[in-house]
């Protein structure tokens, strides 16, 4: 589903990426995980279509990038640590704002099935300005599942949230995946990765350092493998 | 938690709808857009009271500061309004631009699966709108304040006509300046040198129409500005995709 193949990004002489080869399957959950400025929001931002590689090879759904970024949005649904909503409007609007643009025919069924999902029916009518950021961050995933997409990717996506609104994430990340969904997600958190993912690949210095599939790493592991990797 | 439906069909605009299909999914995303920022604004009142707030001192300043006689008065009027209109704008580029910046909010719409120069034609026609309600509120107290007769049919046409080549550049122009840290000094820097045509033409032409002029004097300022709009019109829809990504 996703597929990058040499990816480079650079920005002005400064390269981010340096060669990035990932291949994530039709209903896998990955995580990628890295040290702070090993490029991970920067090939996730590439995988939305919000930003041009500078070399390589990017598809997604078979659409490759940024030639057919169009389609790719279409069976994309991003998540980000900021929630890309709109304070002064409610989740209503908000929720009502982004199926219009994604031309959801029932629009009025599927927000309110949508509201439901993430627990915001009752708050359906308040701004979003006035939410905390566990809710925001709720609304935010009831955005990017609400043209129901093939592909989702999350970017951090429990930073600043509470112990109590990252298990409600996590229970629906574990939905999403459950329904047969592509994940990628980034995280900082190694604990939560391997709780949450199919597979866990290590990014550092702008490459995949590593690739680990669930259950091939005893308890304990992941942590000693992610410090040599990423000090090597 | 209950569990999330699927949604059966395609959704969004796709390459392999007819042509109609496809029109219809972009008029629908730019109405959208618009129809996003005047509820938002209604409901804070922040983009429209800042602009308005600020060309009525404009203008009030102008009175105080020009203490001419009627004649005279009425010599200035143009250039007294256009640069209200101009700095008044803007306070209201920046800051339709800066909504879309400050929570991410950018993304949500690059990341939706329409042509961008969609979205820059539903910003472009919500700044066009913010405009068009700042001056119509503009003339009426400026026609009050300086005892001069504005209600011009022609007058209007150009100030329309103005307000379109200021916006269509403008709102190119914020969505470059909107990545800076140095935005609100950036946008005036960028703009204020692209827009001086439209600005010289709007003020000759207003002039023309508020001396009582005959049209064909006017008509080559009407000419430029109408020139102008369809320039950067075109200009926008072809470099608005490169402009906000990355």
């Amino acid at each position: 589903m996703i597929e990058v193949h040499g990816l480079v990004k650079a920005f002005g002489l400064k390269p981010i990426l340096r060669g990035v080869d990932l291949s994530v399957a039709e209903g896998e959950f990955v995580a990628l995980v890295g040290p702070n400025g090993a490029g991970k929001t920067t090939l996730l931002r590439i995988l939305a279509s919000l930003s041009r590689p500078t070399a390589g090879e990017v598809k997604v759904g078979g659409h490759r990038l940024p030639a057919r970024a169009s389609e790719a949005r279409m069976i994309l649904g991003v998540v980000s640590h900021q929630p890309l909503l709109y304070g002064d409007l409610t989740a209503e609007e908000n929720l009502r704002f982004y199926g219009r643009m994604y031309g959801i025919p029932g629009l009025d069924q599927r927000l309110a099935q949508v509201l439901k999902t993430v627990g915001l029916w009752p708050r359906r009518r308040d701004l979003v300005r006035e939410f905390s950021r566990g809710m925001q961050q709720r609304l935010s995933i009831g955005r990017a599942i609400l043209h129901d997409p093939q592909v989702m990717l999350f970017d951090e996506p429990h930073t600043g949230l509470d112990q109590e609104a990252s298990a409600m994430l996590d229970e629906l990340l574990r939905q999403v995946a459950a329904r047969g969904r592509t994940v990628l997600m980034t995280s900082h958190d190694l604990s939560r990765a391997s709780d949450l993912a199919d597979r866990i690949d290590i990014l550092s210095k702008g490459v995949i350092a590593g690739t680990y599939k669930r259950g091939e790493l005893g308890p304990g592991e992941l942590p000693e493998i992610y410090r040599e990797v990423t000090h090597a | 938690m209950p569990e999330v439906a699927s949604l059966p069909g395609a959704l969004g605009v796709s390459p392999s709808l007819s042509f109609g299909s496809r029109l219809r999914g972009y008029l629908r995303a730019i109405g959208a857009v618009v129809w996003k920022d005047l509820a938002a604004e209604l409901r804070s009142r922040e983009l429209l009271g800042g602009m308005l707030v600020f060309a009525l001192l404009v203008i009030l300043i102008f009175n105080f500061a020009l203490e001419l006689d009627v004649r005279t008065r009425q010599t200035v009027t143009s250039g007294v309004l256009w640069a209200t209109f101009a700095f008044a704008g803007t306070l209201g580029l920046n800051r339709s631009m800066a909504i879309e910046k400050d929570r991410g909010c950018l993304d949500g719409l690059l990341l939706a699966p329409v042509d961008r120069s969609a979205l820059y034609f539903g910003k472009m026609l919500g700044n066009l709108t913010f405009m068009l309600i700042v001056e119509a509120i503009v003339l009426p107290t400026y026609s009050v304040l300086y005892n001069t007769n504005l209600f011009n049919p022609g007058l209007v046409l150009v100030i329309l006509l103005g307000s379109i080549g200021y916006v269509v550049v403008g709102t190119l122009l914020s969505a470059m300046a909107v990545q800076a840290r140095t935005r609100d000094v950036l946008l005036p820097i960028l703009l204020f040198p692209v827009i001086l045509p439209v600005l010289i033409a709007a003020v000759k032409a207003s002039n023309g129409y508020l001396q009582g002029l005959e049209v064909a004097d006017i008509l080559p300022w009407l000419n430029l500005l109408i020139v102008f709009d369809v320039i950067f019109t075109a200009a926008a829809f072809m470099v608005f995709e490169y402009v906000v990504e990355e």
